[in-house]
């Protein structure tokens, strides 16, 4: 149930889309990981029958995907994992999902995730956590934890999350898949649910490279709907080769800091030195501002958040309760449909905005991320990739820090700096520790996909962790 | 450091109606965060640009004409969600 899109692709022309399609529900349907808040099945057996009397024509043309129930589909249940979308069903798909359709591929549910994305476990979705198919006692990471646990655990060959400050690698890591988030502009986030909206991207999941540059290539794309949507035609397949000869890589110190899990540490040292041997350079490189990544990161987030999630009141769509006065009215829905992550996010980011503290808070935390972002231009000068940790340490047993708020969000600590400075950034599968999965970052330059692609690619095709599976699902 | 009252003042401004016990519990946890956040303190940021975008990017103008159906939605469409709603409007509760 692992195979990948070429495999997948020969299975659809030798028999048919709807058989593939079937034997993936029916893998869904006996899970124990809740990596789906919706399922599409008549829709999904649909379209696979309509694309099978068809040509097949299309890179994904009758290849099962999954979506991250923050992206609109049309038709279908868009919940954010909260109580306040209670039934809301969008009138309109997201430019992703318009591409996914053109493309032939078949939407077959949306997936469980952190509140509103709100989240590093999936543990405050309101349809209840999903678990991790690695250890079912353990997070799957978040916040898009439905996505990655779905493809890691053979119910889906391809997803999409959404990544904010880690939310696509995070999963993708804690996991053991491989999961992208592409530079700030390259796609559309025309009909993705705002969290923070300067900070996020949609992103592709895949058990390797291979179909992540596949998925990529179809979701990629300027789109006029998306005014911080970026002009530029790129085919990042065609740029996956097995070759870092003269490739500089950067290891910037700081992120192997305090915290970071020695099995951890050692197994993206050693990553970098498989990647070493087949060629690469070598550098030691300083970003002195990252230690102050996570609270600019986190201001700047929940500011952002306090002001898009404005709109849930319960007018339009969603969660309504009984009528009392305007204030009185508006204030019940969002008590009763958002939960307590949700509104710790909420009320920190208006304290944040708020008059008298607008200066020290949200102003001080964007000429941080100047910092931090002149940090990545420094580095990127003397080399072509850096390479970190995705996560200091595996995946966490559920309920470990639910209860903390601060120590889950430190757990960000080496994905957020990417989100800050909005360079594009992957994660691979590198290494295990007791029994679970390890992820290598390997971040690039602005619009520099092709280069960390490259080096993701080169490193599967030297190793094989990519191709271990879990056991006890 | 988040008190009472600031805490009650953000739930006000934030249309967010909190129990006696969501105060209770939330307010050491927003205290601990605020607390974390204190650290940028310690950074001279004087002279120092905020950073409000990644890229270089600029406004985005469009002609102003309608363009159904590529940008706008039905009037029943953009209704058809709405919990209350009534003659074509969604239905707000009572101002006072």
């Amino acid at each position: 149930m692992w195979a990948g899109i070429n495999e997948l692709m020969e299975r659809i022309h030798a028999s048919s889309s709807e058989e593939v399609v079937s034997e993936y529900f029916e893998r869904i349907e006996s899970s124990k990981l809740n990596a789906f808040i919706t399922l599409s099945k008549e829709s999904a057996l649909l379209r696979a029958r309509e694309i099978d009397s068809k040509a097949h024509d299309g890179s994904l043309a009758g290849i099962p995907v999954a979506i991250k129930d923050n992206i609109s589909t049309k038709g279908t249940l868009t919940t954010c994992g909260s109580r306040i979308l209670t039934g809301y069903v969008p009138p309109y798909d997201a430019h992703v999902i318009e591409k996914l359709k053109g493309a032939g591929a078949v939407i077959i549910g949306k997936t469980n995730m952190d509140e509103f994305a709100m989240g590093t476990s999936t543990e405050t979705s309101f349809f209840g956590a999903a678990r991790n198919p690695w250890d079912l006692e353990r997070v799957p990471g978040g916040s898009s934890g439905g996505s990655a646990a779905a493809v890691a655990g053979g119910e889906v060959p391809i997803a999409l999350g959404s990544d904010t400050g880690g939310s696509v690698r995070c999963p993708a890591s804690f996991c053991g898949v491989v999961g992208l988030k592409p530079t700030y502009g390259v796609v559309s986030r025309y009909g993705l649910v705002s969290y923070a909206n300067s900070l996020e991207q949609i992103g592709p999941f895949a058990t390797n490279v291979r179909d992540v540059a596949a998925l990529f290539d179809v979701i990629a794309g300027y789109d006029a709907r998306d005014s911080t949507s970026v002009q530029r035609e790129m085919n990042y397949s065609s740029e996956l080769r097995n070759e870092v000869s003269g490739l500089r890589i950067g290891i910037p110190e700081e992120y192997f800091g305090e915290g970071t899990d020695e099995n951890v540490e050692k197994a993206v040292r050693n990553g970098i030195h498989t990647l070493e041997d087949l060629g690469a350079d070598l550098a030691e490189v300083k970003m002195p501002h990252t230690k102050y990544a996570l609270s600019a990161y986190y201001i700047i987030a929940m500011s952002e958040a306090s002001s898009n999630l404005a709109r849930f009141d319960g007018m339009r769509y969603g969660l309504r309760t009984d009528d009392s006065d305007w204030h009185t009215t508006f204030s019940q829905v969002r008590a009763a449909g958002f939960g307590d992550e949700v509104k710790r996010r909420i009320l920190l980011g208006t304290y944040a905005l708020s008059a008298g503290y607008h200066d020290k808070y949200y102003l001080k935390a964007l000429r941080v991320r100047t910092l931090i972002k002149q940090d990545f231009e420094r580095a990127f000068r003397d080399v072509d990739v850096l390479i970190t940790p995705t996560m200091p340490y595996p995946a966490f047993r559920l309920g470990e820090k639910i209860d903390d708020p601060l120590s889950l969000y430190l757990a960000d600590v080496d994905t957020v700096p990417i989100n800050l400075a909005g360079v594009p950034s992957i994660s691979v599968p590198c290494g295990f520790s007791q029994g679970l999965p390890i992820g290598m970052q390997i971040i690039g330059r602005h619009f520099d996909e092709a280069a960390i692609l490259r080096a993701a690619y080169t490193f599967e095709e030297n190793t094989d962790f990519h191709t271990r599976r879990p056991g006890g699902i | 450091m988040i008190g009472k009252k600031d805490l009650e003042h953000m739930a006000w401004l934030s249309r967010l109606e909190l129990s006696g016990e969501d105060k209770e519990r939330y307010t050491p946890k927003l205290n601990s965060v605020l607390d974390y956040f204190s650290e940028l303190d310690e950074i001279d940021t004087d002279g120092i640009e905020p950073a409000y975008h990644v890229l270089p990017v600029s406004n985005v103008f469009r002609e102003d004409e309608v363009s159904v159906p590529t940008c706008s939605l039905s009037q029943e469409e953009a209704l058809s969600n709405s919990p209350k709603k009534q003659d074509g409007f969604f239905k707000a509760p009572r101002m006072m």
